[in-house]
């Protein structure tokens, strides 16, 4: 295990002020493996890959910038449990870590709040972190009760894509997150459509709400109707997707967990500290 | 409907960060045969790489094919010709919203960003939530803390983000 490095966790917003369990978990989850984790005190929204991207890229590329900063302050790296914010936050590192004139003229920016970037905070996904740093042979060391349940996983878009910088696997047929849910004793489930979308990405759940839903639905049938019982995102905004999705849709009753939930069980978190009762289709334990 | 051609479009997406391969694409259809949203609509990624190639600005910008994709790079990841597919859809959105064209469901998101530095606010019900999971009812960034507020606003200023919100057509 490589632990020495400092981690500063990226909550984004989702996630807090939404789906607190998923925090809750990771911060359990994170002690258990003896990951020691510092606050990103004054972090702000990522910015959302989806529409602020969408709407300016100078303005989504500064506040990025602003995030990294504050990290780089602390001379930590930093540890994001969305794909979202993963998207944003590697995207704009790889970006202004590589690219001086760009990098100068985001500090230009910062400057007006007495910041400056240089260039070195690295970006990590939880799952990632987790699998190469942890490894699945220790999170089946760790678990304390094999889970008995049979689950689909998604991966979710912006955690393995762009592949050509994010470079952790296969895009087509990833291994990573099932080699991890595998180690927790966890059924998982081959489904069609498995590396689909879940629809509510590109500002698409807030501009175009109906379109999403249909991504889900397909998802969601396919999943279904593989046998699974539960679903594993590593992604609170895919989390949201597919638990508020089956407010309106009904029939499928598919709770959701999070990597760092499922995690949290086969560690021996209980329950309770999990969070996933909240969820509109809870996850029951 | 197709109207005039802009010949300079094309050439200012490709001079845009993120749009640099507009002319590899050879319409091969890797992207549209690869998209979920195609699968599910009217959508057609090869078409809307097409017309921004032509200079269909108006066709481009105007549509609502524009705001169909979700990002998920299915298209990007195949793409014989290594054509960026999303980073230029990125770009014209960009461009569209430049010019006014902005659903108002996006700018209420934009609008959380700069009232509340997310783009999801955090209201008393999930406080509560939070407490009872052990966590501080408002976490230690700009959800909690005024003074990065306030500097994170200053950021949307300085780049015009504010402005941007307000110049819907």
């Amino acid at each position: 295990m490589n632990l020495n490095k400092k981690y500063a966790l990226f909550l984004g917003c989702v996630a807090p002020a939404r789906y607190p369990g998923i925090e809750a978990a990771t911060r359990e989850v994170c002690k258990t493996v003896g990951l020691d984790l510092v606050e990103l005190e004054g972090a702000g929204c990522c910015p959302a890959p989806g529409v602020i991207k969408s709407f300016d890229q100078d303005t989504w590329l500064a506040i990025a910038a602003r995030n990294l900063a504050l990290a780089e302050k602390q001379g930590a790296d930093i540890l994001t449990i969305c794909n979202g914010c993963y998207g944003s936050l590697y995207d704009a590192a790889h970006i202004l870590n590589g690219d001086a004139e760009r990098l100068s003229a985001v500090n230009k920016i910062l400057s007006e709040v007495g910041m400056e970037y240089k260039g070195t905070t690295q970006v990590r996904h939880f799952a990632e972190l987790l699998y190469k740093e942890i490894t699945p042979e220790n999170v089946k060391a760790k678990t304390k009760t094999p889970l008995d349940i049979k689950v689909a996983v998604h991966y979710g878009c912006h955690f393995l894509k762009p592949s050509k910088i994010k470079e952790l696997d296969d895009p087509e047929r990833p291994r990573i997150l099932d080699e991890i849910v595998e180690a927790t004793g966890a059924t998982n489930l081959d489904y069609r459509d498995k590396q689909m979308c879940c629809g509510a990405g590109g500002g698409v759940r807030s501009g175009n709400p109906e379109l999403a839903t249909k991504f889900t639905v397909e998802k969601l049938k396919s999943m279904k109707s593989a046998g699974a019982q539960y679903i594993i995102d590593v992604c609170p905004f895919c989390h949201l997707q597919f638990d508020r999705t089956q407010k309106d849709v009904q029939g499928y009753d598919l709770p959701v967990i999070h990597l760092a939930q499922l995690l949290g069980l086969a560690f021996g978190v209980p329950a309770s500290k999990l969070g996933m009762d909240y969820q509109e289709v809870p996850a029951k334990f | 409907m197709v109207k005039e051609p802009n010949p300079q479009f094309a050439i200012e997406v490709s001079q845009t960060p993120g749009g640099e391969t507009l002319s590899l694409c050879f319409q091969c259809g890797t992207c549209t045969g690869s998209c979920p949203s195609g699968r599910l609509t009217s959508y057609r990624t090869r078409k809307l790489i097409r017309k921004a190639q032509l200079g269909l600005e108006k066709d481009v910008l105007e549509s609502p094919d524009l705001w169909m994709c979700t990002t998920c790079y299915a298209c990007q990841e195949r793409c014989p010709r290594g054509v960026e597919v999303v980073d230029i859809i990125n770009v014209l959105r960009n461009k569209a919203v430049k010019q006014g064209v902005m659903s108002g469901e996006h700018i209420k998101v934009g609008n959380y960003l700069l009232q509340n530095g997310a783009t999801v606010p955090l209201n008393e019900k999930y406080e509560a939530v939070r407490e009872e999971l052990g966590l501080s009812r408002r976490p230690a960034n700009v959800l909690g803390d005024k003074k990065a507020l306030e500097d994170f606003q200053k950021i949307l200023k300085a780049t015009g983000f504010d402005k941007l919100l307000e110049e819907k057509k």
